[in-house]
C-alpha cells in the first residue's frame, strides 16, 4: 500500500515538476524569460542526454548575446563560478535537473 | 640523356629540299583527305615559274642509311700486313643536332637520386637558403651529396653514362636543371621546362605600429551553489506549497467559496479587526489631542466656567465682552464667516459656514463643526464647490446640518456618515434657487407622513419649502415674492412682476403658519403658509437689505430686524411701525436674541463692534459696545448665543469665530428683594418685555 503509494506520488511528483524553477538570476527581465525557454526547449529536446542539452543551450546563448557562454546541467553538482553581473541564470528543471547558465569571456 | 639523330640523304638536295617542304601538307591531303578539304596553293613570291612538263617530272628521292659525305676511300697502314690497305668499313654517323634534355625518368637512377637530395634539402634546409643559393653552390653540394650516395648507383651510373654519348656536353646543364629542382614544390611535380616560367617581384612591407588601451573589464562576482536531488526536490516543493496558498487566498477573496469559507471568515474578521485598528487609534489620537487642548487651553476654559468681571458691580450699567477662544482653520483662511449655529443637543458643538458675501469673489465653500473641547480643530470638516451662505441644524436629529449654497443649492449634510459628500443635494431638475440662498431653516414640526423639511429662501424671490422623501428631496413654491405696486398690465391682459429678492426669514414660534421675510428691497413681509400669493401684511423696514429678522424667542408678537441701513428695529407685528430703532453707525450684519432673557439681545456692525443690548436696563443705547475683532479691517458678519452658556460666537469675514463671554452686567436678572422669591419663567419675560413695549405704545398712540 505504502509502496504503491510512493509511486503515486513519485508520478504526481513527475508530473507537476515539468516547470522551470529559478533559484537565481540577475539576468534583466528579457533575458531571463527568453533563457529559460531556451533550457527548457533544449532540456525537453536532449531528455537523456544533458551533454548535447548544455551544447545546444552554450551554442545559441552564443549566438543571441555574444560569446563566452558556459553551461551545466546535471542532477547533483557543486560549483563555484565567476560569471559577468547580469549574465547568470541558475534554476532547476523537470524535477531532477538543475541548470546553470553564465557568461564569462 | 635523349638523342635525337636524322639522316637526310637526297640526290637532288637543292630543289629537293625546297619541294618538300613546299608540298609536304598539300601531298598528305591530296592522298588522303582530298573530299574534306579545297586545295589551296600559298606560293612565296619567289617560286620558281615551272612549265607543267618541268612539274610533272618526277624526282625520285631514296632515303638511305648511308652517309653519303662518309669517306670511301679511306687507307690505313696495316701494320700487321705491312702495307696500306682501303679500310671497307667507315662510320655512316653524323650528327647534325644534338640537345640535352631536362627531363629525367623517375625510375632511373638519376630520378631517384634527386628525389632523394630534394627529400634532404627540405629536411634539413631552409627554403630561403634553397632559393638564394647559387648555381656553383648547388654544385658544390651535389658533389658531397653524390658522394655520399651509394656506391652501387655510383657505379651504376657510371656504367650507365656509356650509353649516353655527350655525357660530356651534358655537363653544361646540369646547373640549370640543378637550379630548377630545389625550387620544385614539394610534391615532387616535376615542372614542365617548356612552358615553366617563373617571376618574382618585391614589394614594400607596410609598416608597423602598435597602438593598445586599457578599458576596465566587465563587472564580474562570483556565485556558488551546489544542485542534488534533495535541494531540487525541496525547492519544487516549496514552489508547489506557495501556488497552492495563492490559491486558497483566491478562493478566499470570492465570496462564493463555499469549503474554505471558514478560512475566509477568519481571514475577513482579521482584515476588519485591522481596520479596526486604526479606528481605535484615531479614538486615542483624539482623546490625546483633547487632552492636549485641555492643557494649552486651560486658562481659557477655567475664564469660561468661573470668571465673572469683578469690575461689573462698580460700571452699573454698563458689561463687557470676554473674549475666550478662537477658532480658525488653515483650509477656511480667507473664507468668510457666512453662517452659525450652535448645536441643540450637544451645546459645546456649534456650526461654522464659510464662503463669500463678495459678489466678485466667490469661491468655494466649508462646513465646519468645532468644539469648544477642542478650539485647535474642527470635529467635521466638508468641503464644497460653491460657497455656503447659510445653515441649519435640526432639533431633534442634531446630526442633520442643512446648508444653502451661493450657486442656489441647498444640501443636508448628515455627521453621522462619514463620507464628505452631502447626503442630500438639490439639483437643476429638483427645483433649485436660481440665485443665492441666503437663510435655511428646519421646520419644527415634520410633516403628516413625518417626513423632515426645511424651508429656503433666495434672492430669485422663492420660499421653497423642501421635503425629505426617502432618499430625494422634493421641493415645494411656497410663496414667490412680488413687490408690491410693481406689476405692469402688458397688452395681452398678462401680468408682469417685479421679484422681490429674499434674503431672510424666521418662523412664528407659536402660529405654524406664520413667518416673516425680510427682502433686499428693505421690505419685511408677513406670510402664510396657505397663501401663496398673497402677504399677510408688509413692513417698509428698512432703506436697504435686510440682513437678519428674528423673532422674540419670549414674546409672540414681537420681532427684530437688521439692516445695512445702520439700523435695528423692533417690531410689534401687529403694528406696521417699529417699537424701537437703534443706529449703530455701521451695516449691522447680524442680530440675536437672547435665550436667557426677552429683552436681552445682541447686533453686529461692519466696523468689527458687538453691541450688547438689554431694553430692560436701557430702552436708548447699548449697554456694551464693544470692538472684538483684531483689525478693523475685519468685518464681524454674524453673531449667536449659547443656548446655555453666558457666551456668544462672533464669525468675520477673514474665516475666525471668536468666542466671548458675557460679563455679569450684561445678562442682569431682576434684582432680588428681601422676602420675596424671584419669579423665572417666560411669562415674567413676556412681562419684562410688554412693560417696555407699552411704553412705547402709549408714546406712539
Amino acid at each position: 500500500m505504502g509502496e504503491t503509494e510512493g509511486k503515486k506520488d513519485e508520478a504526481d511528483y513527475k508530473r507537476l515538476q515539468t516547470f522551470p524553477l529559478v533559484r537565481h538570476s540577475d539576468m534583466p527581465e528579457e533575458m531571463r524569460v527568453e533563457t529559460m525557454e531556451l533550457c527548457v526547449t533544449a532540456c525537453e529536446k536532449f531528455s537523456n542526454n544533458n551533454e548535447s542539452a548544455a551544447k545546444m543551450i552554450k551554442e545559441t546563448m552564443d549566438k543571441k548575446f555574444g560569446s563566452s557562454w558556459h553551461v551545466v546541467i546535471g542532477e547533483g553538482f557543486g560549483f563555484e563560478i565567476t560569471h559577468e553581473v547580469k549574465n547568470l541564470l541558475y534554476l532547476y528543471f523537470g524535477g531532477t535537473l538543475a541548470v546553470c547558465v553564465w557568461k564569462c569571456s | 640523356c635523349l638523342l635525337f639523330l636524322f639522316f637526310f640523304q637526297s640526290l637532288n638536295m637543292g630543289r629537293g629540299t625546297r619541294k618538300r617542304d613546299e608540298d609536304s601538307g598539300t601531298e598528305v591531303g591530296e592522298g588522303t583527305d582530298e573530299w574534306s578539304q579545297s586545295k589551296t596553293t600559298v606560293r612565296p613570291p619567289d617560286q620558281l615559274e615551272l612549265t607543267d612538263a618541268e612539274l610533272k617530272e618526277e624526282f625520285t628521292r631514296i632515303l638511305t642509311a648511308n652517309n653519303p659525305h662518309a669517306p670511301q676511300n679511306i687507307v690505313r697502314y696495316s701494320f700487321k700486313e705491312g702495307t696500306y690497305k682501303l679500310i671497307g668499313f667507315v662510320n655512316q654517323l653524323a650528327v647534325h643536332f644534338s640537345q640535352v634534355g631536362n627531363l629525367i625518368p623517375k625510375d632511373s637512377d638519376e630520378g631517384r637520386r634527386q628525389n632523394y637530395r630534394d627529400e634532404m634539402a627540405a629536411g634539413s634546409q631552409e627554403s630561403v637558403k634553397v632559393v638564394l643559393s647559387d648555381t656553383e653552390n648547388l654544385e658544390e653540394d651535389e658533389e658531397p651529396k653524390e658522394a655520399e650516395a651509394e656506391a652501387e648507383a655510383e657505379a651504376e651510373a657510371e656504367t650507365g653514362s656509356q650509353i649516353d654519348v655527350p655525357t660530356v656536353e651534358a655537363v653544361e646543364t646540369v646547373p640549370e636543371e640543378e637550379l630548377m629542382t630545389p625550387r620544385q614544390p614539394k610534391e615532387r611535380k616535376l615542372t614542365n621546362k617548356f612552358n615553366f616560367s617563373e617571376r618574382a617581384s618585391q614589394t614594400f612591407n607596410n609598416l608597423l605600429r602598435d597602438r593598445d588601451c586599457q578599458m576596465e573589464p566587465p563587472p564580474r562576482t562570483n556565485f556558488s551553489a551546489t544542485a542534488n536531488q534533495w535541494e531540487i526536490y525541496d525547492a519544487y516543493m516549496e514552489e508547489l506549497e506557495k501556488q497552492e496558498k495563492t490559491k486558497e487566498k483566491e478562493k478566499a477573496k470570492t465570496p462564493v467559496a463555499k469549503k474554505s469559507g471558514k478560512m475566509a471568515m477568519r481571514k475577513l474578521t482579521s482584515m476588519e479587526s485591522q481596520s479596526d485598528d486604526i479606528t481605535k487609534v484615531t479614538q486615542a489620537a483624539k482623546i490625546v489631542e483633547r487632552m492636549v487642548n485641555q492643557n494649552t487651553y486651560d486658562d481659557v476654559a477655567q475664564d469660561f466656567k468661573y470668571y465673572e468681571d469683578a469690575a461689573d458691580e462698580y460700571r452699573d450699567q454698563e458689561g463687557t465682552l470676554l473674549p475666550l477662544w478662537k477658532f480658525q482653520n488653515d483650509k477656511a483662511k480667507h473664507l468668510a464667516v457666512t453662517a452659525l449655529c450652535w448645536n441643540p443637543k450637544y451645546k459645546d458643538l456649534f456650526a461654522v459656514g464659510h464662503g463669500s458675501y463678495d459678489f466678485m469673489k466667490q469661491s468655494r465653500g466649508m462646513l465646519l463643526l468645532y468644539s469648544m473641547k477642542n478650539p485647535s480643530f474642527p470635529e467635521y470638516t466638508f468641503s464644497s464647490d460653491s460657497g455656503i451662505m447659510c445653515l441649519d441644524m435640526h432639533m431633534d436629529h442634531p446630526y442633520l446640518v442643512v446648508v444653502g449654497h451661493y450657486d442656489g443649492n441647498v444640501a443636508i449634510y448628515n455627521l453621522k456618515k462619514p463620507q464628505t459628500q452631502p447626503s442630500f443635494r438639490s439639483t437643476a431638475k429638483s427645483g433649485k434657487h436660481t440665485d443665492p440662498v441666503w437663510q435655511v431653516k428646519w421646520e419644527k414640526y415634520d410633516d403628516m407622513d413625518h417626513n423632515l423639511n426645511f424651508f429656503s429662501v433666495s434672492s430669485d424671490g422663492r420660499i421653497v419649502s423642501w421635503t425629505l422623501v426617502k432618499s430625494e428631496l422634493v421641493h415645494t413654491d411656497v410663496i414667490k415674492l412680488k413687490v408690491e405696486g410693481s406689476t405692469t398690465e402688458v397688452p395681452e391682459g398678462l401680468q408682469l412682476h417685479t421679484v422681490g429678492c429674499g434674503t431672510a426669514f424666521d418662523f412664528h414660534k407659536e402660529i405654524n403658519y406664520m413667518f416673516l421675510v425680510g427682502t433686499e428691497e428693505g421690505k419685511i413681509y408677513k406670510c402664510s403658509k396657505s397663501y401663496s400669493s398673497q402677504f399677510l401684511d408688509t413692513y417698509d423696514a428698512h432703506n436697504m437689505a435686510v440682513d437678519a429678522v428674528t423673532w422674540n424667542p419670549y414674546h409672540a408678537k414681537v420681532f427684530m430686524s437688521c439692516s445695512s441701513d445702520w439700523t435695528v428695529k423692533i417690531w410689534d407685528h401687529t403694528i406696521k411701525t417699529p417699537m424701537f430703532i437703534y443706529d449703530l453707525n455701521s451695516a449691522v450684519g447680524d442680530v440675536a436674541w437672547s435665550p436667557y432673557s426677552s429683552t436681552v439681545f445682541a447686533a453686529v456692525t461692519t466696523d468689527g463692534k458687538a453691541h450688547v443690548f438689554d431694553l430692560a436696563v436701557n430702552k436708548y443705547e447699548a449697554i456694551c459696545n464693544q470692538p472684538v475683532v483684531a483689525k478693523k479691517k475685519n468685518k464681524i458678519t454674524h453673531v449667536q448665543f449659547n443656548p446655555i452658556y453666558p457666551i456668544i460666537i462672533i464669525g468675520d469675514d477673514r474665516g475666525h469665530v471668536t468666542c466671548l463671554k458675557l460679563s455679569p452686567n450684561l445678562r442682569k436678572m431682576p434684582k432680588e428683594k428681601k422676602g420675596q422669591e424671584v419669579q423665572k419663567g417666560p411669562a415674567v419675560e413676556i412681562a419684562k418685555l410688554d412693560k417696555l413695549l407699552n411704553l412705547v405704545r402709549e408714546v406712539k398712540t
